[in-house]
């Protein structure tokens, strides 16, 4: 017992140094952590957005906007690759019924030129063979599309990647803010913003696909078909963005939102807001095309199948500048001007959870929470002391080096600390003595016995510590759990109680007996006060 | 300095003597709770159930029935009130609507902008908003946990026990999950995220009084091959008794001072804890410990398994 060699000492002592060092920076206020060395840590604990404030988002992608997007985009290609030249395939009954697409072949001898070239466009999928759609014959001269598992599994995995850019690039546009956009699972999104005053707004930037495509109005079609919703071939009916009833226009889009060089707030001549985009080099020279080819006629500004206007072309406009009113406010200007710049979303995302706090909520918990630490100390480390005095007051310093070294464990990982987590560290003080409860009952009883006072220290130590051992593994199972399980907010619940068990194991048993041992050593007491 | 010893030396209480009142009790509290939990359920926290939760601070106390109609007005299904850590505070529980998650949003929206504009000076602290889908998540996820960490430490205690105190763990844990929930249904508490973190740590803490009462079971089974088993369990239930009673205390001062004067959003997880506690502490001695005695727990339970380890520990 009394043989505790230098090294043993000072490494324990390096080791509660080191922590303390570690715990310091979290400790400071952000206003003297400036004046903090740069040459000591500086890495600081995360308040969890409970603490600080800010919102939680979680978004999932719509799986059948997804599929309802990649029918379409399909039905497309089958269009143009049977209408191409040499020699073009003529098809009818183009359907998208039942989420897979079937035409009919009309000469039953070009049957295999279109499963050729309907083959010649799907996509392989990873390193199997798969393709992303089968193409089947039935009835002999009907080709059938169905979208395969895998195909719909890589569309999801890349409409994810695109989307979480898009996400973060309109919540953040400057990319100066702290927040956080990663994917969880394979579709969704979790959003996590500190300090945020409107989440409506947030939701609102979020939930919009923002897909703008221009495209031109069918005038051709029979007002009264279109009333109930039937448009002629090459055209689709969709709803005005005001309510105020539908329009027919061409299928084909003359210049997407995808062609956009930048997107800004702007006011037209008589004040009103609008939203000012420009063209990128391609979008111009197509939109310059089309105007051109069309001049006195009306176009359809549509943003996510609505049609926001549908203005008449009074003459080319060739500069690739356009400017897109419909009944804004300056704020859903700015917002749309912010979706637009930062892409489309490639698939709608729904918001399955939010939690929002405000700030002063948040430092109003931390302010109740660092009081109960300290009170919740105070008081366990006065009834150590009236408990089991010299002993005691080891227990006590091992208990608030601990207090240290789980913050300082926490900054070196950077972890974050949620309210819950103030619960585990108030607990954690709580539990942490229970090790030299242990030990102490341990040595009073062996003293008891009769020992002397030397070996009933190290028996009282040696014997402890199995319930010691086998006590915190039962924790460590739990708090794992915990942790794997958890989500946000306990998760930071289990990490502290984790650290916790870990860091008091090391000041309960081996800082504490450390102690005693040099105690023992210098005084040679000739009774044991415990 | 004279010391406190809440339990005095050479403390010899025979534990044992009421240990089949105790399992009639025991047992009976815990078909009460767990009955009683599954006739009249739980008040489920949107974590589980889906919805909305809004939490006020209004500027002064308010009327509460004139809140209500308020909300009431809005149309957004059966709103619940309740006052939460002060007379100024109020929490809004909103169902969850049928139109799916754009739907959710207006309604949240909806009182929002009511209360800001029916109360100046109104803050909202806190909105939390979860779909059908992801509250269903939420609690399977929990109940995993809660059934992983209880089969989990009943195998960890088996292993480096024996069957029969891996068994004697289960049932404990049993027990005090069952308490609580019963305490949770009785109390209409809510059952949140933070309650199932509770119960995890419950599931821990209580079995750290068993792991240590069973500790000493194992050494003075190994010590005194020839006692009875009735006086053993006696024996190593008074030697560990001090270290019970310092440790819960410690522990439940803790946490009463955290419920007192801590942040009221975690009240409901440290109330949890503070209760296991309390359960724990009763279980790890009329539960864990009079199960071995039922399962046949003798000296020989573990001088077969290690015949090596037995002479040095007979030396000891």
């Amino acid at each position: 017992m009394l043989d505790f060699p230098r090294w043993k000492v000072l490494s324990i002592w390096a080791i509660v140094l080191i922590g303390i060092l570690f715990s310091i920076p979290s400790l400071l206020p952000p206003s003297a952590r400036q004046h903090w060395p740069s040459f000591l840590p500086h890495s600081t604990i995360s308040l969890g957005l409970d603490l600080a404030g800010g919102s939680h988002l979680l978004l999932e992608a719509d799986l059948q906007d997804l599929t309802k997007q990649r029918l379409q985009t399909m039905e497309d290609t089958v269009t143009s690759e049977m209408g191409r030249g040499d020699p073009t395939i003529a098809v009818s009954d183009v359907s998208t019924s039942g989420g897979r697409i079937s035409f009919l072949v009309t000469d039953p001898t070009q049957v295999d030129a279109a499963v050729e070239r309907m083959r010649s466009v799907t996509q392989g999928v990873g390193l199997t063979g798969t393709r992303d759609w089968d193409v089947g014959v039935v009835d002999l001269n009907r080709i059938v599309l169905t979208p395969t598992n895998s195909g719909t599994q890589e569309a999801l995995k890349n409409a994810m990647t695109v989307a979480r850019d898009v996400v973060r690039r309109r919540i953040d546009p400057g990319g100066t803010k702290e927040i956080t956009v990663i994917t969880e699972g394979s579709d969704r999104i979790l959003v996590q913003v500190p300090g945020v005053e409107n989440p409506e707004e947030l939701k609102r930037l979020i939930g919009q696909t923002a897909r703008l495509e221009f495209k031109l109005v069918d005038l051709a079609a029979d007002p009264q078909q279109v009333q109930q919703g039937r448009a002629p071939a090459g055209s689709q009916v969709l709803p005005m963005a005001d309510g105020a009833g539908s329009m027919a226009v061409k299928r084909r889009v003359m210049v997407s939102g995808d062609q956009l060089e930048s997107a800004r707030q702007g006011f037209d001549q008589d004040g009103r807001p609008t939203v000012d985009i420009k063209f990128n080099a391609d979008g111009a020279r197509r939109f310059g095309r089309v105007t051109q080819e069309n001049v006195n006629k009306p176009f359809a500004i549509i943003l996510d199948d609505k049609i926001l206007s549908a203005p008449n072309i009074n003459e080319p406009i060739l500069g690739g500048n356009a400017q897109i009113s419909g009944g804004f406010t300056v704020q859903s200007a700015n917002e749309l001007a912010i979706s637009l710049a930062s892409g489309k979303l490639p698939v709608k995302l729904n918001v399955i959870e939010e939690r929002t706090v405000g700030p002063d909520l948040g430092a109003d918990s931390i302010h109740k929470g660092v009081v109960a630490s300290l009170i919740g100390t105070a008081g366990v480390i006065l009834f150590m002391l009236i408990t089991y005095g010299r002993f005691g007051v080891y227990a006590n310093i091992a208990l608030v080096v601990n207090g240290f070294l789980i913050l300082g464990i926490m900054a070196v990982f950077n972890a974050t600390l949620t309210l819950p987590g103030i619960a585990g560290f108030v607990l954690t003080i709580g539990a942490a003595v229970d090790a030299n409860v242990l030990i102490n009952e341990r040595i009073r009883e062996e003293h008891r016995r009769g020992r002397k006072i030397i070996d009933s220290v190290e028996t009282g130590y040696r014997e402890a510590m199995h319930a010691i051992y086998d006590a915190n593994v039962t924790h460590v199972i739990s708090a794992a759990l915990m942790a794997y399980f958890g989500s946000g907010p306990v998760r930071g619940f289990a990490v502290v109680l984790l650290i916790g068990v870990v860091t008091s194991v090391f000041t309960a048993v081996f800082f504490t007996r450390m102690l005693v041992a040099l105690w023992l050593r210098n005084k040679r007491p000739k009774a044991l006060p415990i | 300095m004279r010391l406190l010893k809440l339990v005095p030396d050479h403390t010899n209480v025979d534990f044992m003597r009421w240990r089949n009142l105790a399992v009639i009790v025991s047992s009976l509290m815990t078909i009460a709770a767990l009955s009683y939990s599954a006739y009249r359920g739980f008040n489920m926290g949107v974590d589980f159930v889906g919805g909305q939760m809004i939490r006020v601070s209004f500027a002064q106390p308010i009327n509460v029935e004139q809140l209500r109609s308020r909300v009431d007005q809005l149309h957004l299904g059966e709103a619940s009130i309740q006052e939460f850590g002060g007379p100024k505070t109020y929490q809004i529980r909103l169902p969850k609507p049928p139109g799916g998650d754009a739907a959710a949003n207006i309604a949240a929206t909806k009182t929002k902008a009511m209360v800001t504009a029916d109360y100046p000076g109104a803050r909202i602290d806190s909105v939390e908003s979860v779909s059908g889908k992801v509250s269903e998540e939420l609690a399977e996820n929990g109940a995993m946990a809660i059934i992983f960490a209880m089969i989990g430490i009943s195998i960890y205690i088996w292993i480096r026990f024996e069957w029969q105190f891996g068994v004697g763990a289960l049932i404990t844990i049993a027990h005090d999950v069952s308490m609580i929930l019963g305490f949770f249904a009785f109390s209409r508490l809510q059952v949140d995220l933070n309650v199932v973190a509770a119960f995890l740590t419950v599931v821990g803490y209580s079995l750290n009084d068993t792991v240590v009462i069973y500790d000493r079971i194992r050494e003075n089974l190994r010590k005194y091959r020839k006692m009875a088993i009735l006086p053993l369990l006696n024996l190593s239930l008074n030697e560990t008794l001090a270290r019970t009673v310092v440790t819960s205390l410690t522990v439940l001062i803790a946490l009463a001072v955290l419920m007192v004067v801590g942040p009221e959003v975690i009240f409901g997880l440290s109330l949890a804890i503070f209760l296991g506690v309390v359960v724990g502490t009763y279980s790890s001695i009329y539960v864990s410990t009079p199960v071995l005695v039922w399962l046949g727990v003798t000296p020989d339970s573990f001088v077969k398994s290690e015949p090596v380890a037995t002479p040095g520990v007979e030396k000891a």
